[in-house]
């Protein structure tokens, strides 16, 4: 079921990516090793015998929450201004969009 | 040389017209200044938790089964993470595996069967101005992010590969801009954005059932874009597969100005969304008894009406039942004329023609604000019943939208009655042929215009009033005596 | 009169309804010996005097005015630095968020605010929550005010720290994996974690949603009591709050525990769970028996593997919830030539090393390949671990269970070492995993004079029971009130 990885510099290097983190090769290093260690610990589960098990996504029972169509107050330009690092014209600036 | 089949596929969004955003009570009207419709949940401040719009469910719903899916019982959102300035939490709610609907069709007019995959609902992001380069992605120094869009509910629907002309696609996606504003869902407006397409493309040899390379167009803006960027991609796919070479699986965009498509700048990777069930938000259910609810809201939809239109007791052509079809209010104008007595031929005619012409300088609410369905009816009787000819109506109508005077009020100002009665009538034809002996003399010899003429002359002399049919008959009768 | 900082929440509710003190006094007497003591304890990561003092004052007019809102009209409460304060920076201990201003309330400092209490200060905590010692903070640990050098716990170190050095009379903390009973247990204060969705979430800086909490710790049962009924309640703004919250609790205190049956895990005493916790453990269960509950002997059998899932779990949705700070629209920007740039040395400066591990972790855990045999696993062993909870209480009222294997630990002791960090949470995390309610009390002392906890762990929503019991345990065991050795300490 569960397997045991021992994790590449790249294949942290991977997930860091896909976490817009970026870590320098000692990181990658360090956190792999640190992952692999969870990994194998967490690895245990395969003990369980799963099959069938409905997953928990919600540990309530609750459905239907919603809400009906209204309006409500909300927040001005001001409020964001005044916590964005940059923000002109009355939007959020960012630095240039490169396509990933 | 191998003969080619296009498969196309389509992904339509149509943004739903509610009043509020689909998981916070920001209003969605089009148009507002930057960042005016924002809160601390849109804008996914930390600490927010959504709570879903029941009307952009429900209406959702009611598109599904509009479209012939079957509705699952039991859904749920999840989250889709990416990273994009538009983008506030850096993931989306949508749906993955459970959507709402599931296996519905779109039968379109020309005769083309399309499969719907499934339709799922989720939150918009929203608008990127780019600084620098005009509108163009990845040529800006700097992107400006007005999250007015952010969080209003977005309707997804997938089609299957069924689609096999760029001509079909446009239809397509014209048969759901009219679904959705029949049932009130959506505007539906390319230019404003709350329906947008993006194309699956791949080309095979005839006959072949598996599917070719897939290419993603983006970035047509209407229904012509749709149909040009698709008819440039089978070119260009041909020429390729014609050359021995495979398309690339890539994601490409229309060029509106040159009416080509161009490849996204960068390596195209796959993206791995990390899919997981939204924690902050509960499952959902659908009862068949809160569906029956549902489906009762549904109206008369445009394939339903178009065959209405062209069977009994309307009868139309399938040109002039499309034509009143294609807004919902203008079938429903019409259906209130016919209900109000007036042929249905005719009523069709005037709608068609002088009614739908105004629209040019008017909307149609003011225009049936004017000119009721009722009185409407009663110009086109007026017509059927001989009181006045259709040219004459077609002088009474616009001063009917001028003043919004009833016909029969105008008519009677203006001493427009036809003149149907034989005898007087006899006279001023007596007269007038009487009065143009060369005509008599072309007539004798075979010249079928003079007949023309004289009629004409006929009307002039009765201001138009002259019954068409009678004064025919009676030129004629007079000219053979002599 | 003794120093009023001392007093817990319904001393000083009587106090202030009896005309003896002042809102106002009250309130000062706490900034007067935070200025004391704070400097050694780094409990608070901004004081908010001015506007307590304000607070405070208005609350004096009310009562004045007959128009006194409630047993927490006028006590200085402090607020952990997760939950969003409007117009006061709320930094969730990260570099990432330094110097954002909220502009909204979370709805549990909405109701805070509406009872008339009195906001001291933002507490410290792990960053974003995430770890058991408060060493992760971005701005300096806490420390334990029973012995200095030693953690005070975490992730709600601050509040667990200042409520037991009278720096406040009471706080909010929030747990997702024991983060209020494991700084309660090693602080020797009561700290409840309540069931999932009793109390609204809408404003509290997600860490793991399907499992954070916000709860009281407090100086004693009654006091965390009130402030549960404070903050408890469906709110329309969280999806996964409930309608119907539970019996209410504070009738609940003083009925004895006459006639109720509490269960023990046997896998919960396993050989090597420290001697002194074990002691202290037997002294809570003889004393429950003394009291006229009798014990059940019950199985988890499944227990070992709460840990593993949690930290499946936990990981996952918290790199899911903290994706969206990216240095765009609020806290921290570090310039780039790109956004992708821009993403990354912004997140790379801004989170310190475990909220990057963790983020790690459910990155991969969540990744194309990996997510069946990781994430759905867990959440499948979750189903799992809920019925096993469910079976053992239907063989009694609630469940007796030691807080942590340890009392508090040296400050660094662990900090290099995630796995023996991740492993103080052994007996809180699963609760989380079960959505059930948990509180946590003093047991007794080690013999270095460190707090050991009590936890009981009850049905969901029904924390009437936890009340019930806990507080004449509280009672027979008398150590409600015993204050750590800070030089100088009141009364």
């Amino acid at each position: 079921m569960l397997v045991y990885m021992a994790l590449t510099r790249e294949e942290v290097a991977k997930i860091a990516h896909l976490a817009r983190l970026e870590l320098t090769p000692e990181e990658l290093d360090k956190y792999g090793h640190q992952l692999a260690d969870i990994l194998v610990y967490v690895d245990t589960l395969k003990k369980l015998d799963l099959t069938g098990v409905e997953p928990t996504a919600h540990v309530l029972s609750v459905t239907d929450r919603d809400r009906p169509d209204a309006i409500t107050p909300g927040l001005d330009p001001d409020d964001i201004a005044k916590n964005a690092p940059e923000f002109r014209h009355g939007m959020v600036r960012v630095p240039r969009i490169m396509e990933d | 040389m191998p003969d080619f089949e296009t498969v196309i596929g389509l992904e339509v969004h149509v943004e739903l017209a509610t009043a509020s955003k689909l998981f916070c009570g920001c209003p969605t009207k089009f148009g507002a200044p930057p960042n005016t419709h924002v809160c601390p949940v849109c804008l996914g401040l930390p600490g927010v938790l959504p709570v879903l719009n029941r009307q952009a469910l429900e209406w959702s719903v009611m598109t599904g089964i509009a479209l012939g899916c079957a509705i699952s019982p039991r859904f749920k959102f999840d989250r889709k993470h990416y990273y994009y300035p538009d983008l506030p939490k850096n993931f989306q709610i949508s749906q993955y595996d459970i959507p709402f609907a599931l296996n519905g069709h779109l039968d379109l007019p020309s005769g083309r069967k399309v499969g719907i995959t499934r339709v799922h609902l989720e939150e918009d992001a929203g608008k990127l101005i780019h600084e620098g380069a005009a509108g163009q992605i990845g040529g800006g120094t700097a992107a400006l992010v007005d999250y007015n869009r952010t969080g209003i509910p977005l309707m997804e629907i997938v089609s299957e590969p069924d689609i096999r002309q760029p001509a079909e696609a446009a239809e397509y996606l014209k048969e759901i801009q009219k679904i959705v504003r029949y049932l009130r869902v959506s505007d539906g407006n390319m230019d404003e954005g709350s329906l947008r397409c993006d194309a699956n493309i791949s080309l095979r040899v005839m006959g072949e059932t598996k599917l070719g390379a897939k290419v993603e167009i983006k970035n047509m803006n209407s229904f012509r874009g749709v149909e040009r960027a698709l008819e440039h991609e089978v070119i260009r796919q041909r020429e390729l597969l014609l050359a021995g070479k495979v398309p690339a699986m890539e994601t490409r965009l229309f060029d509106e100005e040159s009416g080509e498509t161009r490849s996204m700048r960068g390596k195209e990777q796959a993206h791995d969304y990390r899919y997981f069930p939204e924690p902050d938000l509960t499952p959902f259910t659908m009862s068949p008894e809160r569906l029956e609810e549902i489906r009762k809201r549904i109206p008369e939809l445009p394939a339903e009406r178009l065959k209405k239109f062209q069977d009994a007791p309307f009868s139309l052509s399938e040109y002039d039942a499309q034509v009143l079809t294609a807004d919902q209010k203008v079938g429903d104008y019409f259906e209130k004329v016919v209900a109000n007595k007036a042929s249905p031929k005719l009523a069709s005619n005037w709608i068609t023609t002088e009614f739908l012409a105004l629209l040019k300088d008017s909307t149609l609410d003011a225009l049936v604000a004017k000119v009721s369905p009722e009185e409407m009816a009663k110009m086109i009787i007026l017509i059927e019943n001989g009181t006045i000819s259709g040219k004459i109506a077609k002088t009474v109508f616009p001063e009917m939208v001028k003043t919004g005077k009833t016909a029969e009020a105008i008519v009677k100002e203006q001493g427009l009655t036809q003149i149907a009665d034989e005898g007087s009538l006899r006279t001023e034809v007596e007269k007038i042929v009487a009065a143009n002996p060369k005509s008599i003399a072309d007539y004798k010899a075979g010249k079928q215009q003079a007949l023309g003429f004289l009629i004409g002359q006929v009307m002039k002399a009765t201001q138009g009033k002259a019954n068409p049919g009678i004064a025919n008959k009676l030129v004629k009768e007079i000219l053979e005596k002599l | 009169m003794p120093d009023p900082s001392g007093l817990s929440i319904h001393e000083a509710a009587s106090l202030l309804g009896g005309g003896k003190i002042s809102s106002e006094e009250l309130t000062r007497s706490v900034f007067s010996r935070i200025k004391k003591h704070e400097p050694k304890i780094h409990a608070y990561l901004a004081l908010t005097e001015a506007g307590a003092l304000a607070q405070a004052r208005e609350s004096d007019q009310r009562r004045a005015s007959g128009k006194t809102r409630g047993p927490l009209d006028g006590i200085p409460l402090g607020i952990k630095d997760n939950m969003c304060t409007l117009g006061t920076e709320t930094t969730c201990a990260s570099k990432i968020l330094k110097g954002w201003i909220p502009p909204y309330d979370a709805t549990v400092v909405r109701k805070l605010r509406e009872a008339g209490a009195v906001f001291t200060g933002k507490l410290n905590l792990d960053e974003f929550a995430m770890g058991s010692s408060t060493e992760n903070s971005a701005f300096g640990v806490t420390h334990n005010p029973w012995d200095l050098s030693r953690v005070p716990g975490g992730s709600s170190g601050g509040s667990a720290a200042a409520v037991s050095a009278d720096l406040c009379l009471g706080a909010l903390g929030s747990d997702t994996g024991g983060s209020i009973r494991q700084p309660a247990a090693l602080c020797g204060v009561v700290g409840l974690k309540p069931t999932y969705g009793r109390v609204s979430r809408y404003g509290l800086v997600a860490f793991a949603s399907s499992l954070d909490q916000i709860g009281p710790l407090a100086k004693d049962v009654e006091d965390a009591a009130i402030i549960l009924e404070a903050i408890e309640g469906f709110d329309e703004k969280d999806s996964t709050s409930v309608k119907q919250p539970g019996n209410p609790v504070r009738p609940a205190l003083g009925r004895g525990v006459k006639g109720m049956k509490f269960g023990v895990a046997k896998e919960w005493l396993a050989e090597g769970l420290d001697p002194e916790v074990r002691a202290s453990f037997d002294t809570a269960r003889q004393t429950l028996e003394k009291l006229g509950a009798s014990f059940v002997e019950v199985s988890m059998p499944r227990q070992e593997f709460g840990l593993p899932v949690y930290y499946l779990i936990a990981p996952a949705e918290a790199s899911s919830n903290l994706a969206r700070y990216d240095g765009v629209r609020y806290g921290l920007r570090e310039t780039g030539a790109n956004i992708i740039e821009m993403y990354k040395k912004t997140r790379n400066a801004g989170f310190g090393p475990e909220v990057k591990r963790r983020i790690i972790l459910g990155t991969f855990v969540l990744s194309a390949g990996y997510y069946d045999a990781y994430y759905l696993s867990a959440l499948k062993a979750r189903t799992i671990l809920r019925k096993d909870y469910e079976t053992a209480l239907a063989q009694c009222d609630f469940l007796l269970s030691p807080a942590t294997p340890t009392p508090a630990f040296k400050i660094g002791e662990k900090s290099g070492d995630p796995l023996q960090m991740y492993l103080s949470d052994i007996y809180t995390v699963s609760v989380n995993l079960a959505g059930l309610p948990g509180m946590v009390l003093p047991g007794g002392f080690s013999k270095g004079g460190l707090p050991i906890g009590i936890q009981l762990i009850g049905p969901a929503f029904r924390e009437d029971v936890l009340f019930q019991a806990a507080s004449a345990l509280e009672k027979e065991l008398g150590l409600a009130g015993k204050k750590p050795p800070l030089e100088g300490a009141g009364a």
